[in-house]
């Protein structure tokens, strides 16, 4: 089963990166071989609509799973479409993280867990205000 | 004559200024439209209560997928640069509230399987207060672009007024659209720090439209002298200095005009419209 997860760095060792659209490597990997391949995240510096982008990144991927801390609307409306399932909240060594999910110990999100411009940090501009947590 | 009112800053006094020239211009039997053309918070109709007559929504283009001839090949999501289509192996998802209309999907899709729906951003009202013809935009909540509705203002502005827009603050895409087919500018200062840092900004702004424009310094009695200083150095035309004027506050907290409280001020304004009648007919 191949898996998206969110990293700070690019290899297996690194620690899971919270945000979703703004992570800086989605690390895919197939938890059965677990080989995997590490894309620095193009989207980094985009204005707007990086959980779009990023969402449409990885499920080009043919993913089944999303691995995160957090997820917006419009990234989960994405994944959520197209049949990948989100898991967020996750935390700590990406390679923990994927035990956890082998061994069954991660739930799906039936929901985004935040609102818009979570993770946009400093320059997001005006607008998005939906909310922060939804829990 | 289209005069526009603007200013890098918020808060420098766009609406009272804009308010007050057209109420005066109204008393002097001119044909005088006020156009409110921040559309995200409009805020002449506190002063004016106007009469509204007419409404007219404003819509964008937005996408509809044909999922029966979509073939899912991603080029209405490479063209798009603001990422409103997501294009995965299994569906496309359209982000409605980010498109702008552009069109760009439709004419690159090679199968023919976007068609455009009407996506309501705001609405445009045109009404009457007193001798002042009174028009304002209204940009929907959790819309993101405001430029068609001010272009939909500037559609049916009557051509013979003298035209009072009054600008949202800044120097981005709205602003630009509010102001740029104007024959005068009024930027709008305070004497401050955060004043002269954004006229600088406006300055430049102004420049590359090549309109003519002067300078108003509001509570120009505040601050320092930063502002006259940088005007002098760039040749900047000061067309009115208005005091720090308790009584304009009194005025202005109960949602009147200067102008009609104060008669002193009614000179100075007429004198502002002679300056640019002058200045636009040169």
């Amino acid at each position: 089963m191949k898996v998206a997860i969110t990293s700070l760095e690019s290899s297996l060792d690194s620690q899971i990166d919270a945000t979703f659209g703004r992570c800086q490597y989605f690390i895919i990997i197939d938890t059965d071989s677990m080989e995997f391949e590490a894309i620095k995240n193009p989207s980094l510096s985009a204005s707007q609509g990086v959980g779009i982008q990023s969402a449409q990144l990885i499920a080009g991927k043919n993913i089944s799973a999303l691995i995160t801390g957090n997820c917006g609307p419009n990234a989960f409306n994405v994944l959520n479409q197209s049949g990948i399932e989100v898991i967020t909240g996750a935390s700590g060594k990406v390679s923990q993280v994927i035990e956890d999910f082998k061994n069954g110990n991660l739930k799906s999100s039936e929901l985004p867990n935040v609102g818009g411009h979570f993770g946009a940090g400093q320059g997001g501009g005006r607008g998005g205000g939906r909310g922060r947590w939804r829990m | 004559m289209k005069i526009a009112i603007a200013s890098g800053k918020g808060g420098t006094g766009k609406t009272t200024i804009a308010l007050n020239l057209a109420s005066v211009l109204a008393s002097s039997a001119i044909r005088t439209t006020y156009v409110d053309c921040d559309v995200e918070e409009p805020n002449g109709h506190i002063f004016l209560n106007p009469e509204i007559e007419k409404s007219k929504n404003v819509a964008i283009p937005v996408p509809l997928i044909d999922f029966t001839k979509c073939t899912l090949c991603g080029k209405c999501s490479e063209i798009c640069e603001f990422n409103a289509i997501a294009v995965t192996p299994k569906t496309v998802v359209v982000f409605k509230d980010m498109c702008h209309g552009c069109g760009g999907c439709f004419h690159v899709c090679p199968v023919n399987a976007i068609s455009e729906i009407d996506n309501i951003i705001g609405i445009i009202e045109i009404g009457k207060s007193g001798d002042i013809n009174f028009m304002q935009g209204k940009l929907d909540i959790g819309k993101a672009f405001s430029p068609p509705i001010i272009r939909e203002l500037k559609r049916n502005i009557p051509s013979d007024d003298v035209t009072i827009l009054d600008s949202p603050p800044g120097t981005s895409c709205p602003v630009i659209e509010a102001i740029s087919d104007s024959d005068y500018i009024i930027l709008i200062t305070e004497p401050t720090p955060f004043g002269v840092n954004d006229l600088k900004l406006s300055v430049e702004m102004v420049r590359q439209l090549e309109i003519p424009f002067g300078i108003l310094i509001n509570r120009s009695d505040i601050g320092d002298d930063e502002v006259i200083r940088y005007c002098k150095k760039e040749q900047l035309d000061i067309i009115l200095q208005i005091p720090d004027d308790r009584e304009i506050a009194v005025a202005y907290s109960h949602g009147k005009l200067a102008v009609d409280e104060i008669p002193k001020y009614i000179d100075d304004f007429k004198n502002l419209f002679e300056k640019i009648h002058k200045a636009v007919q040169d």
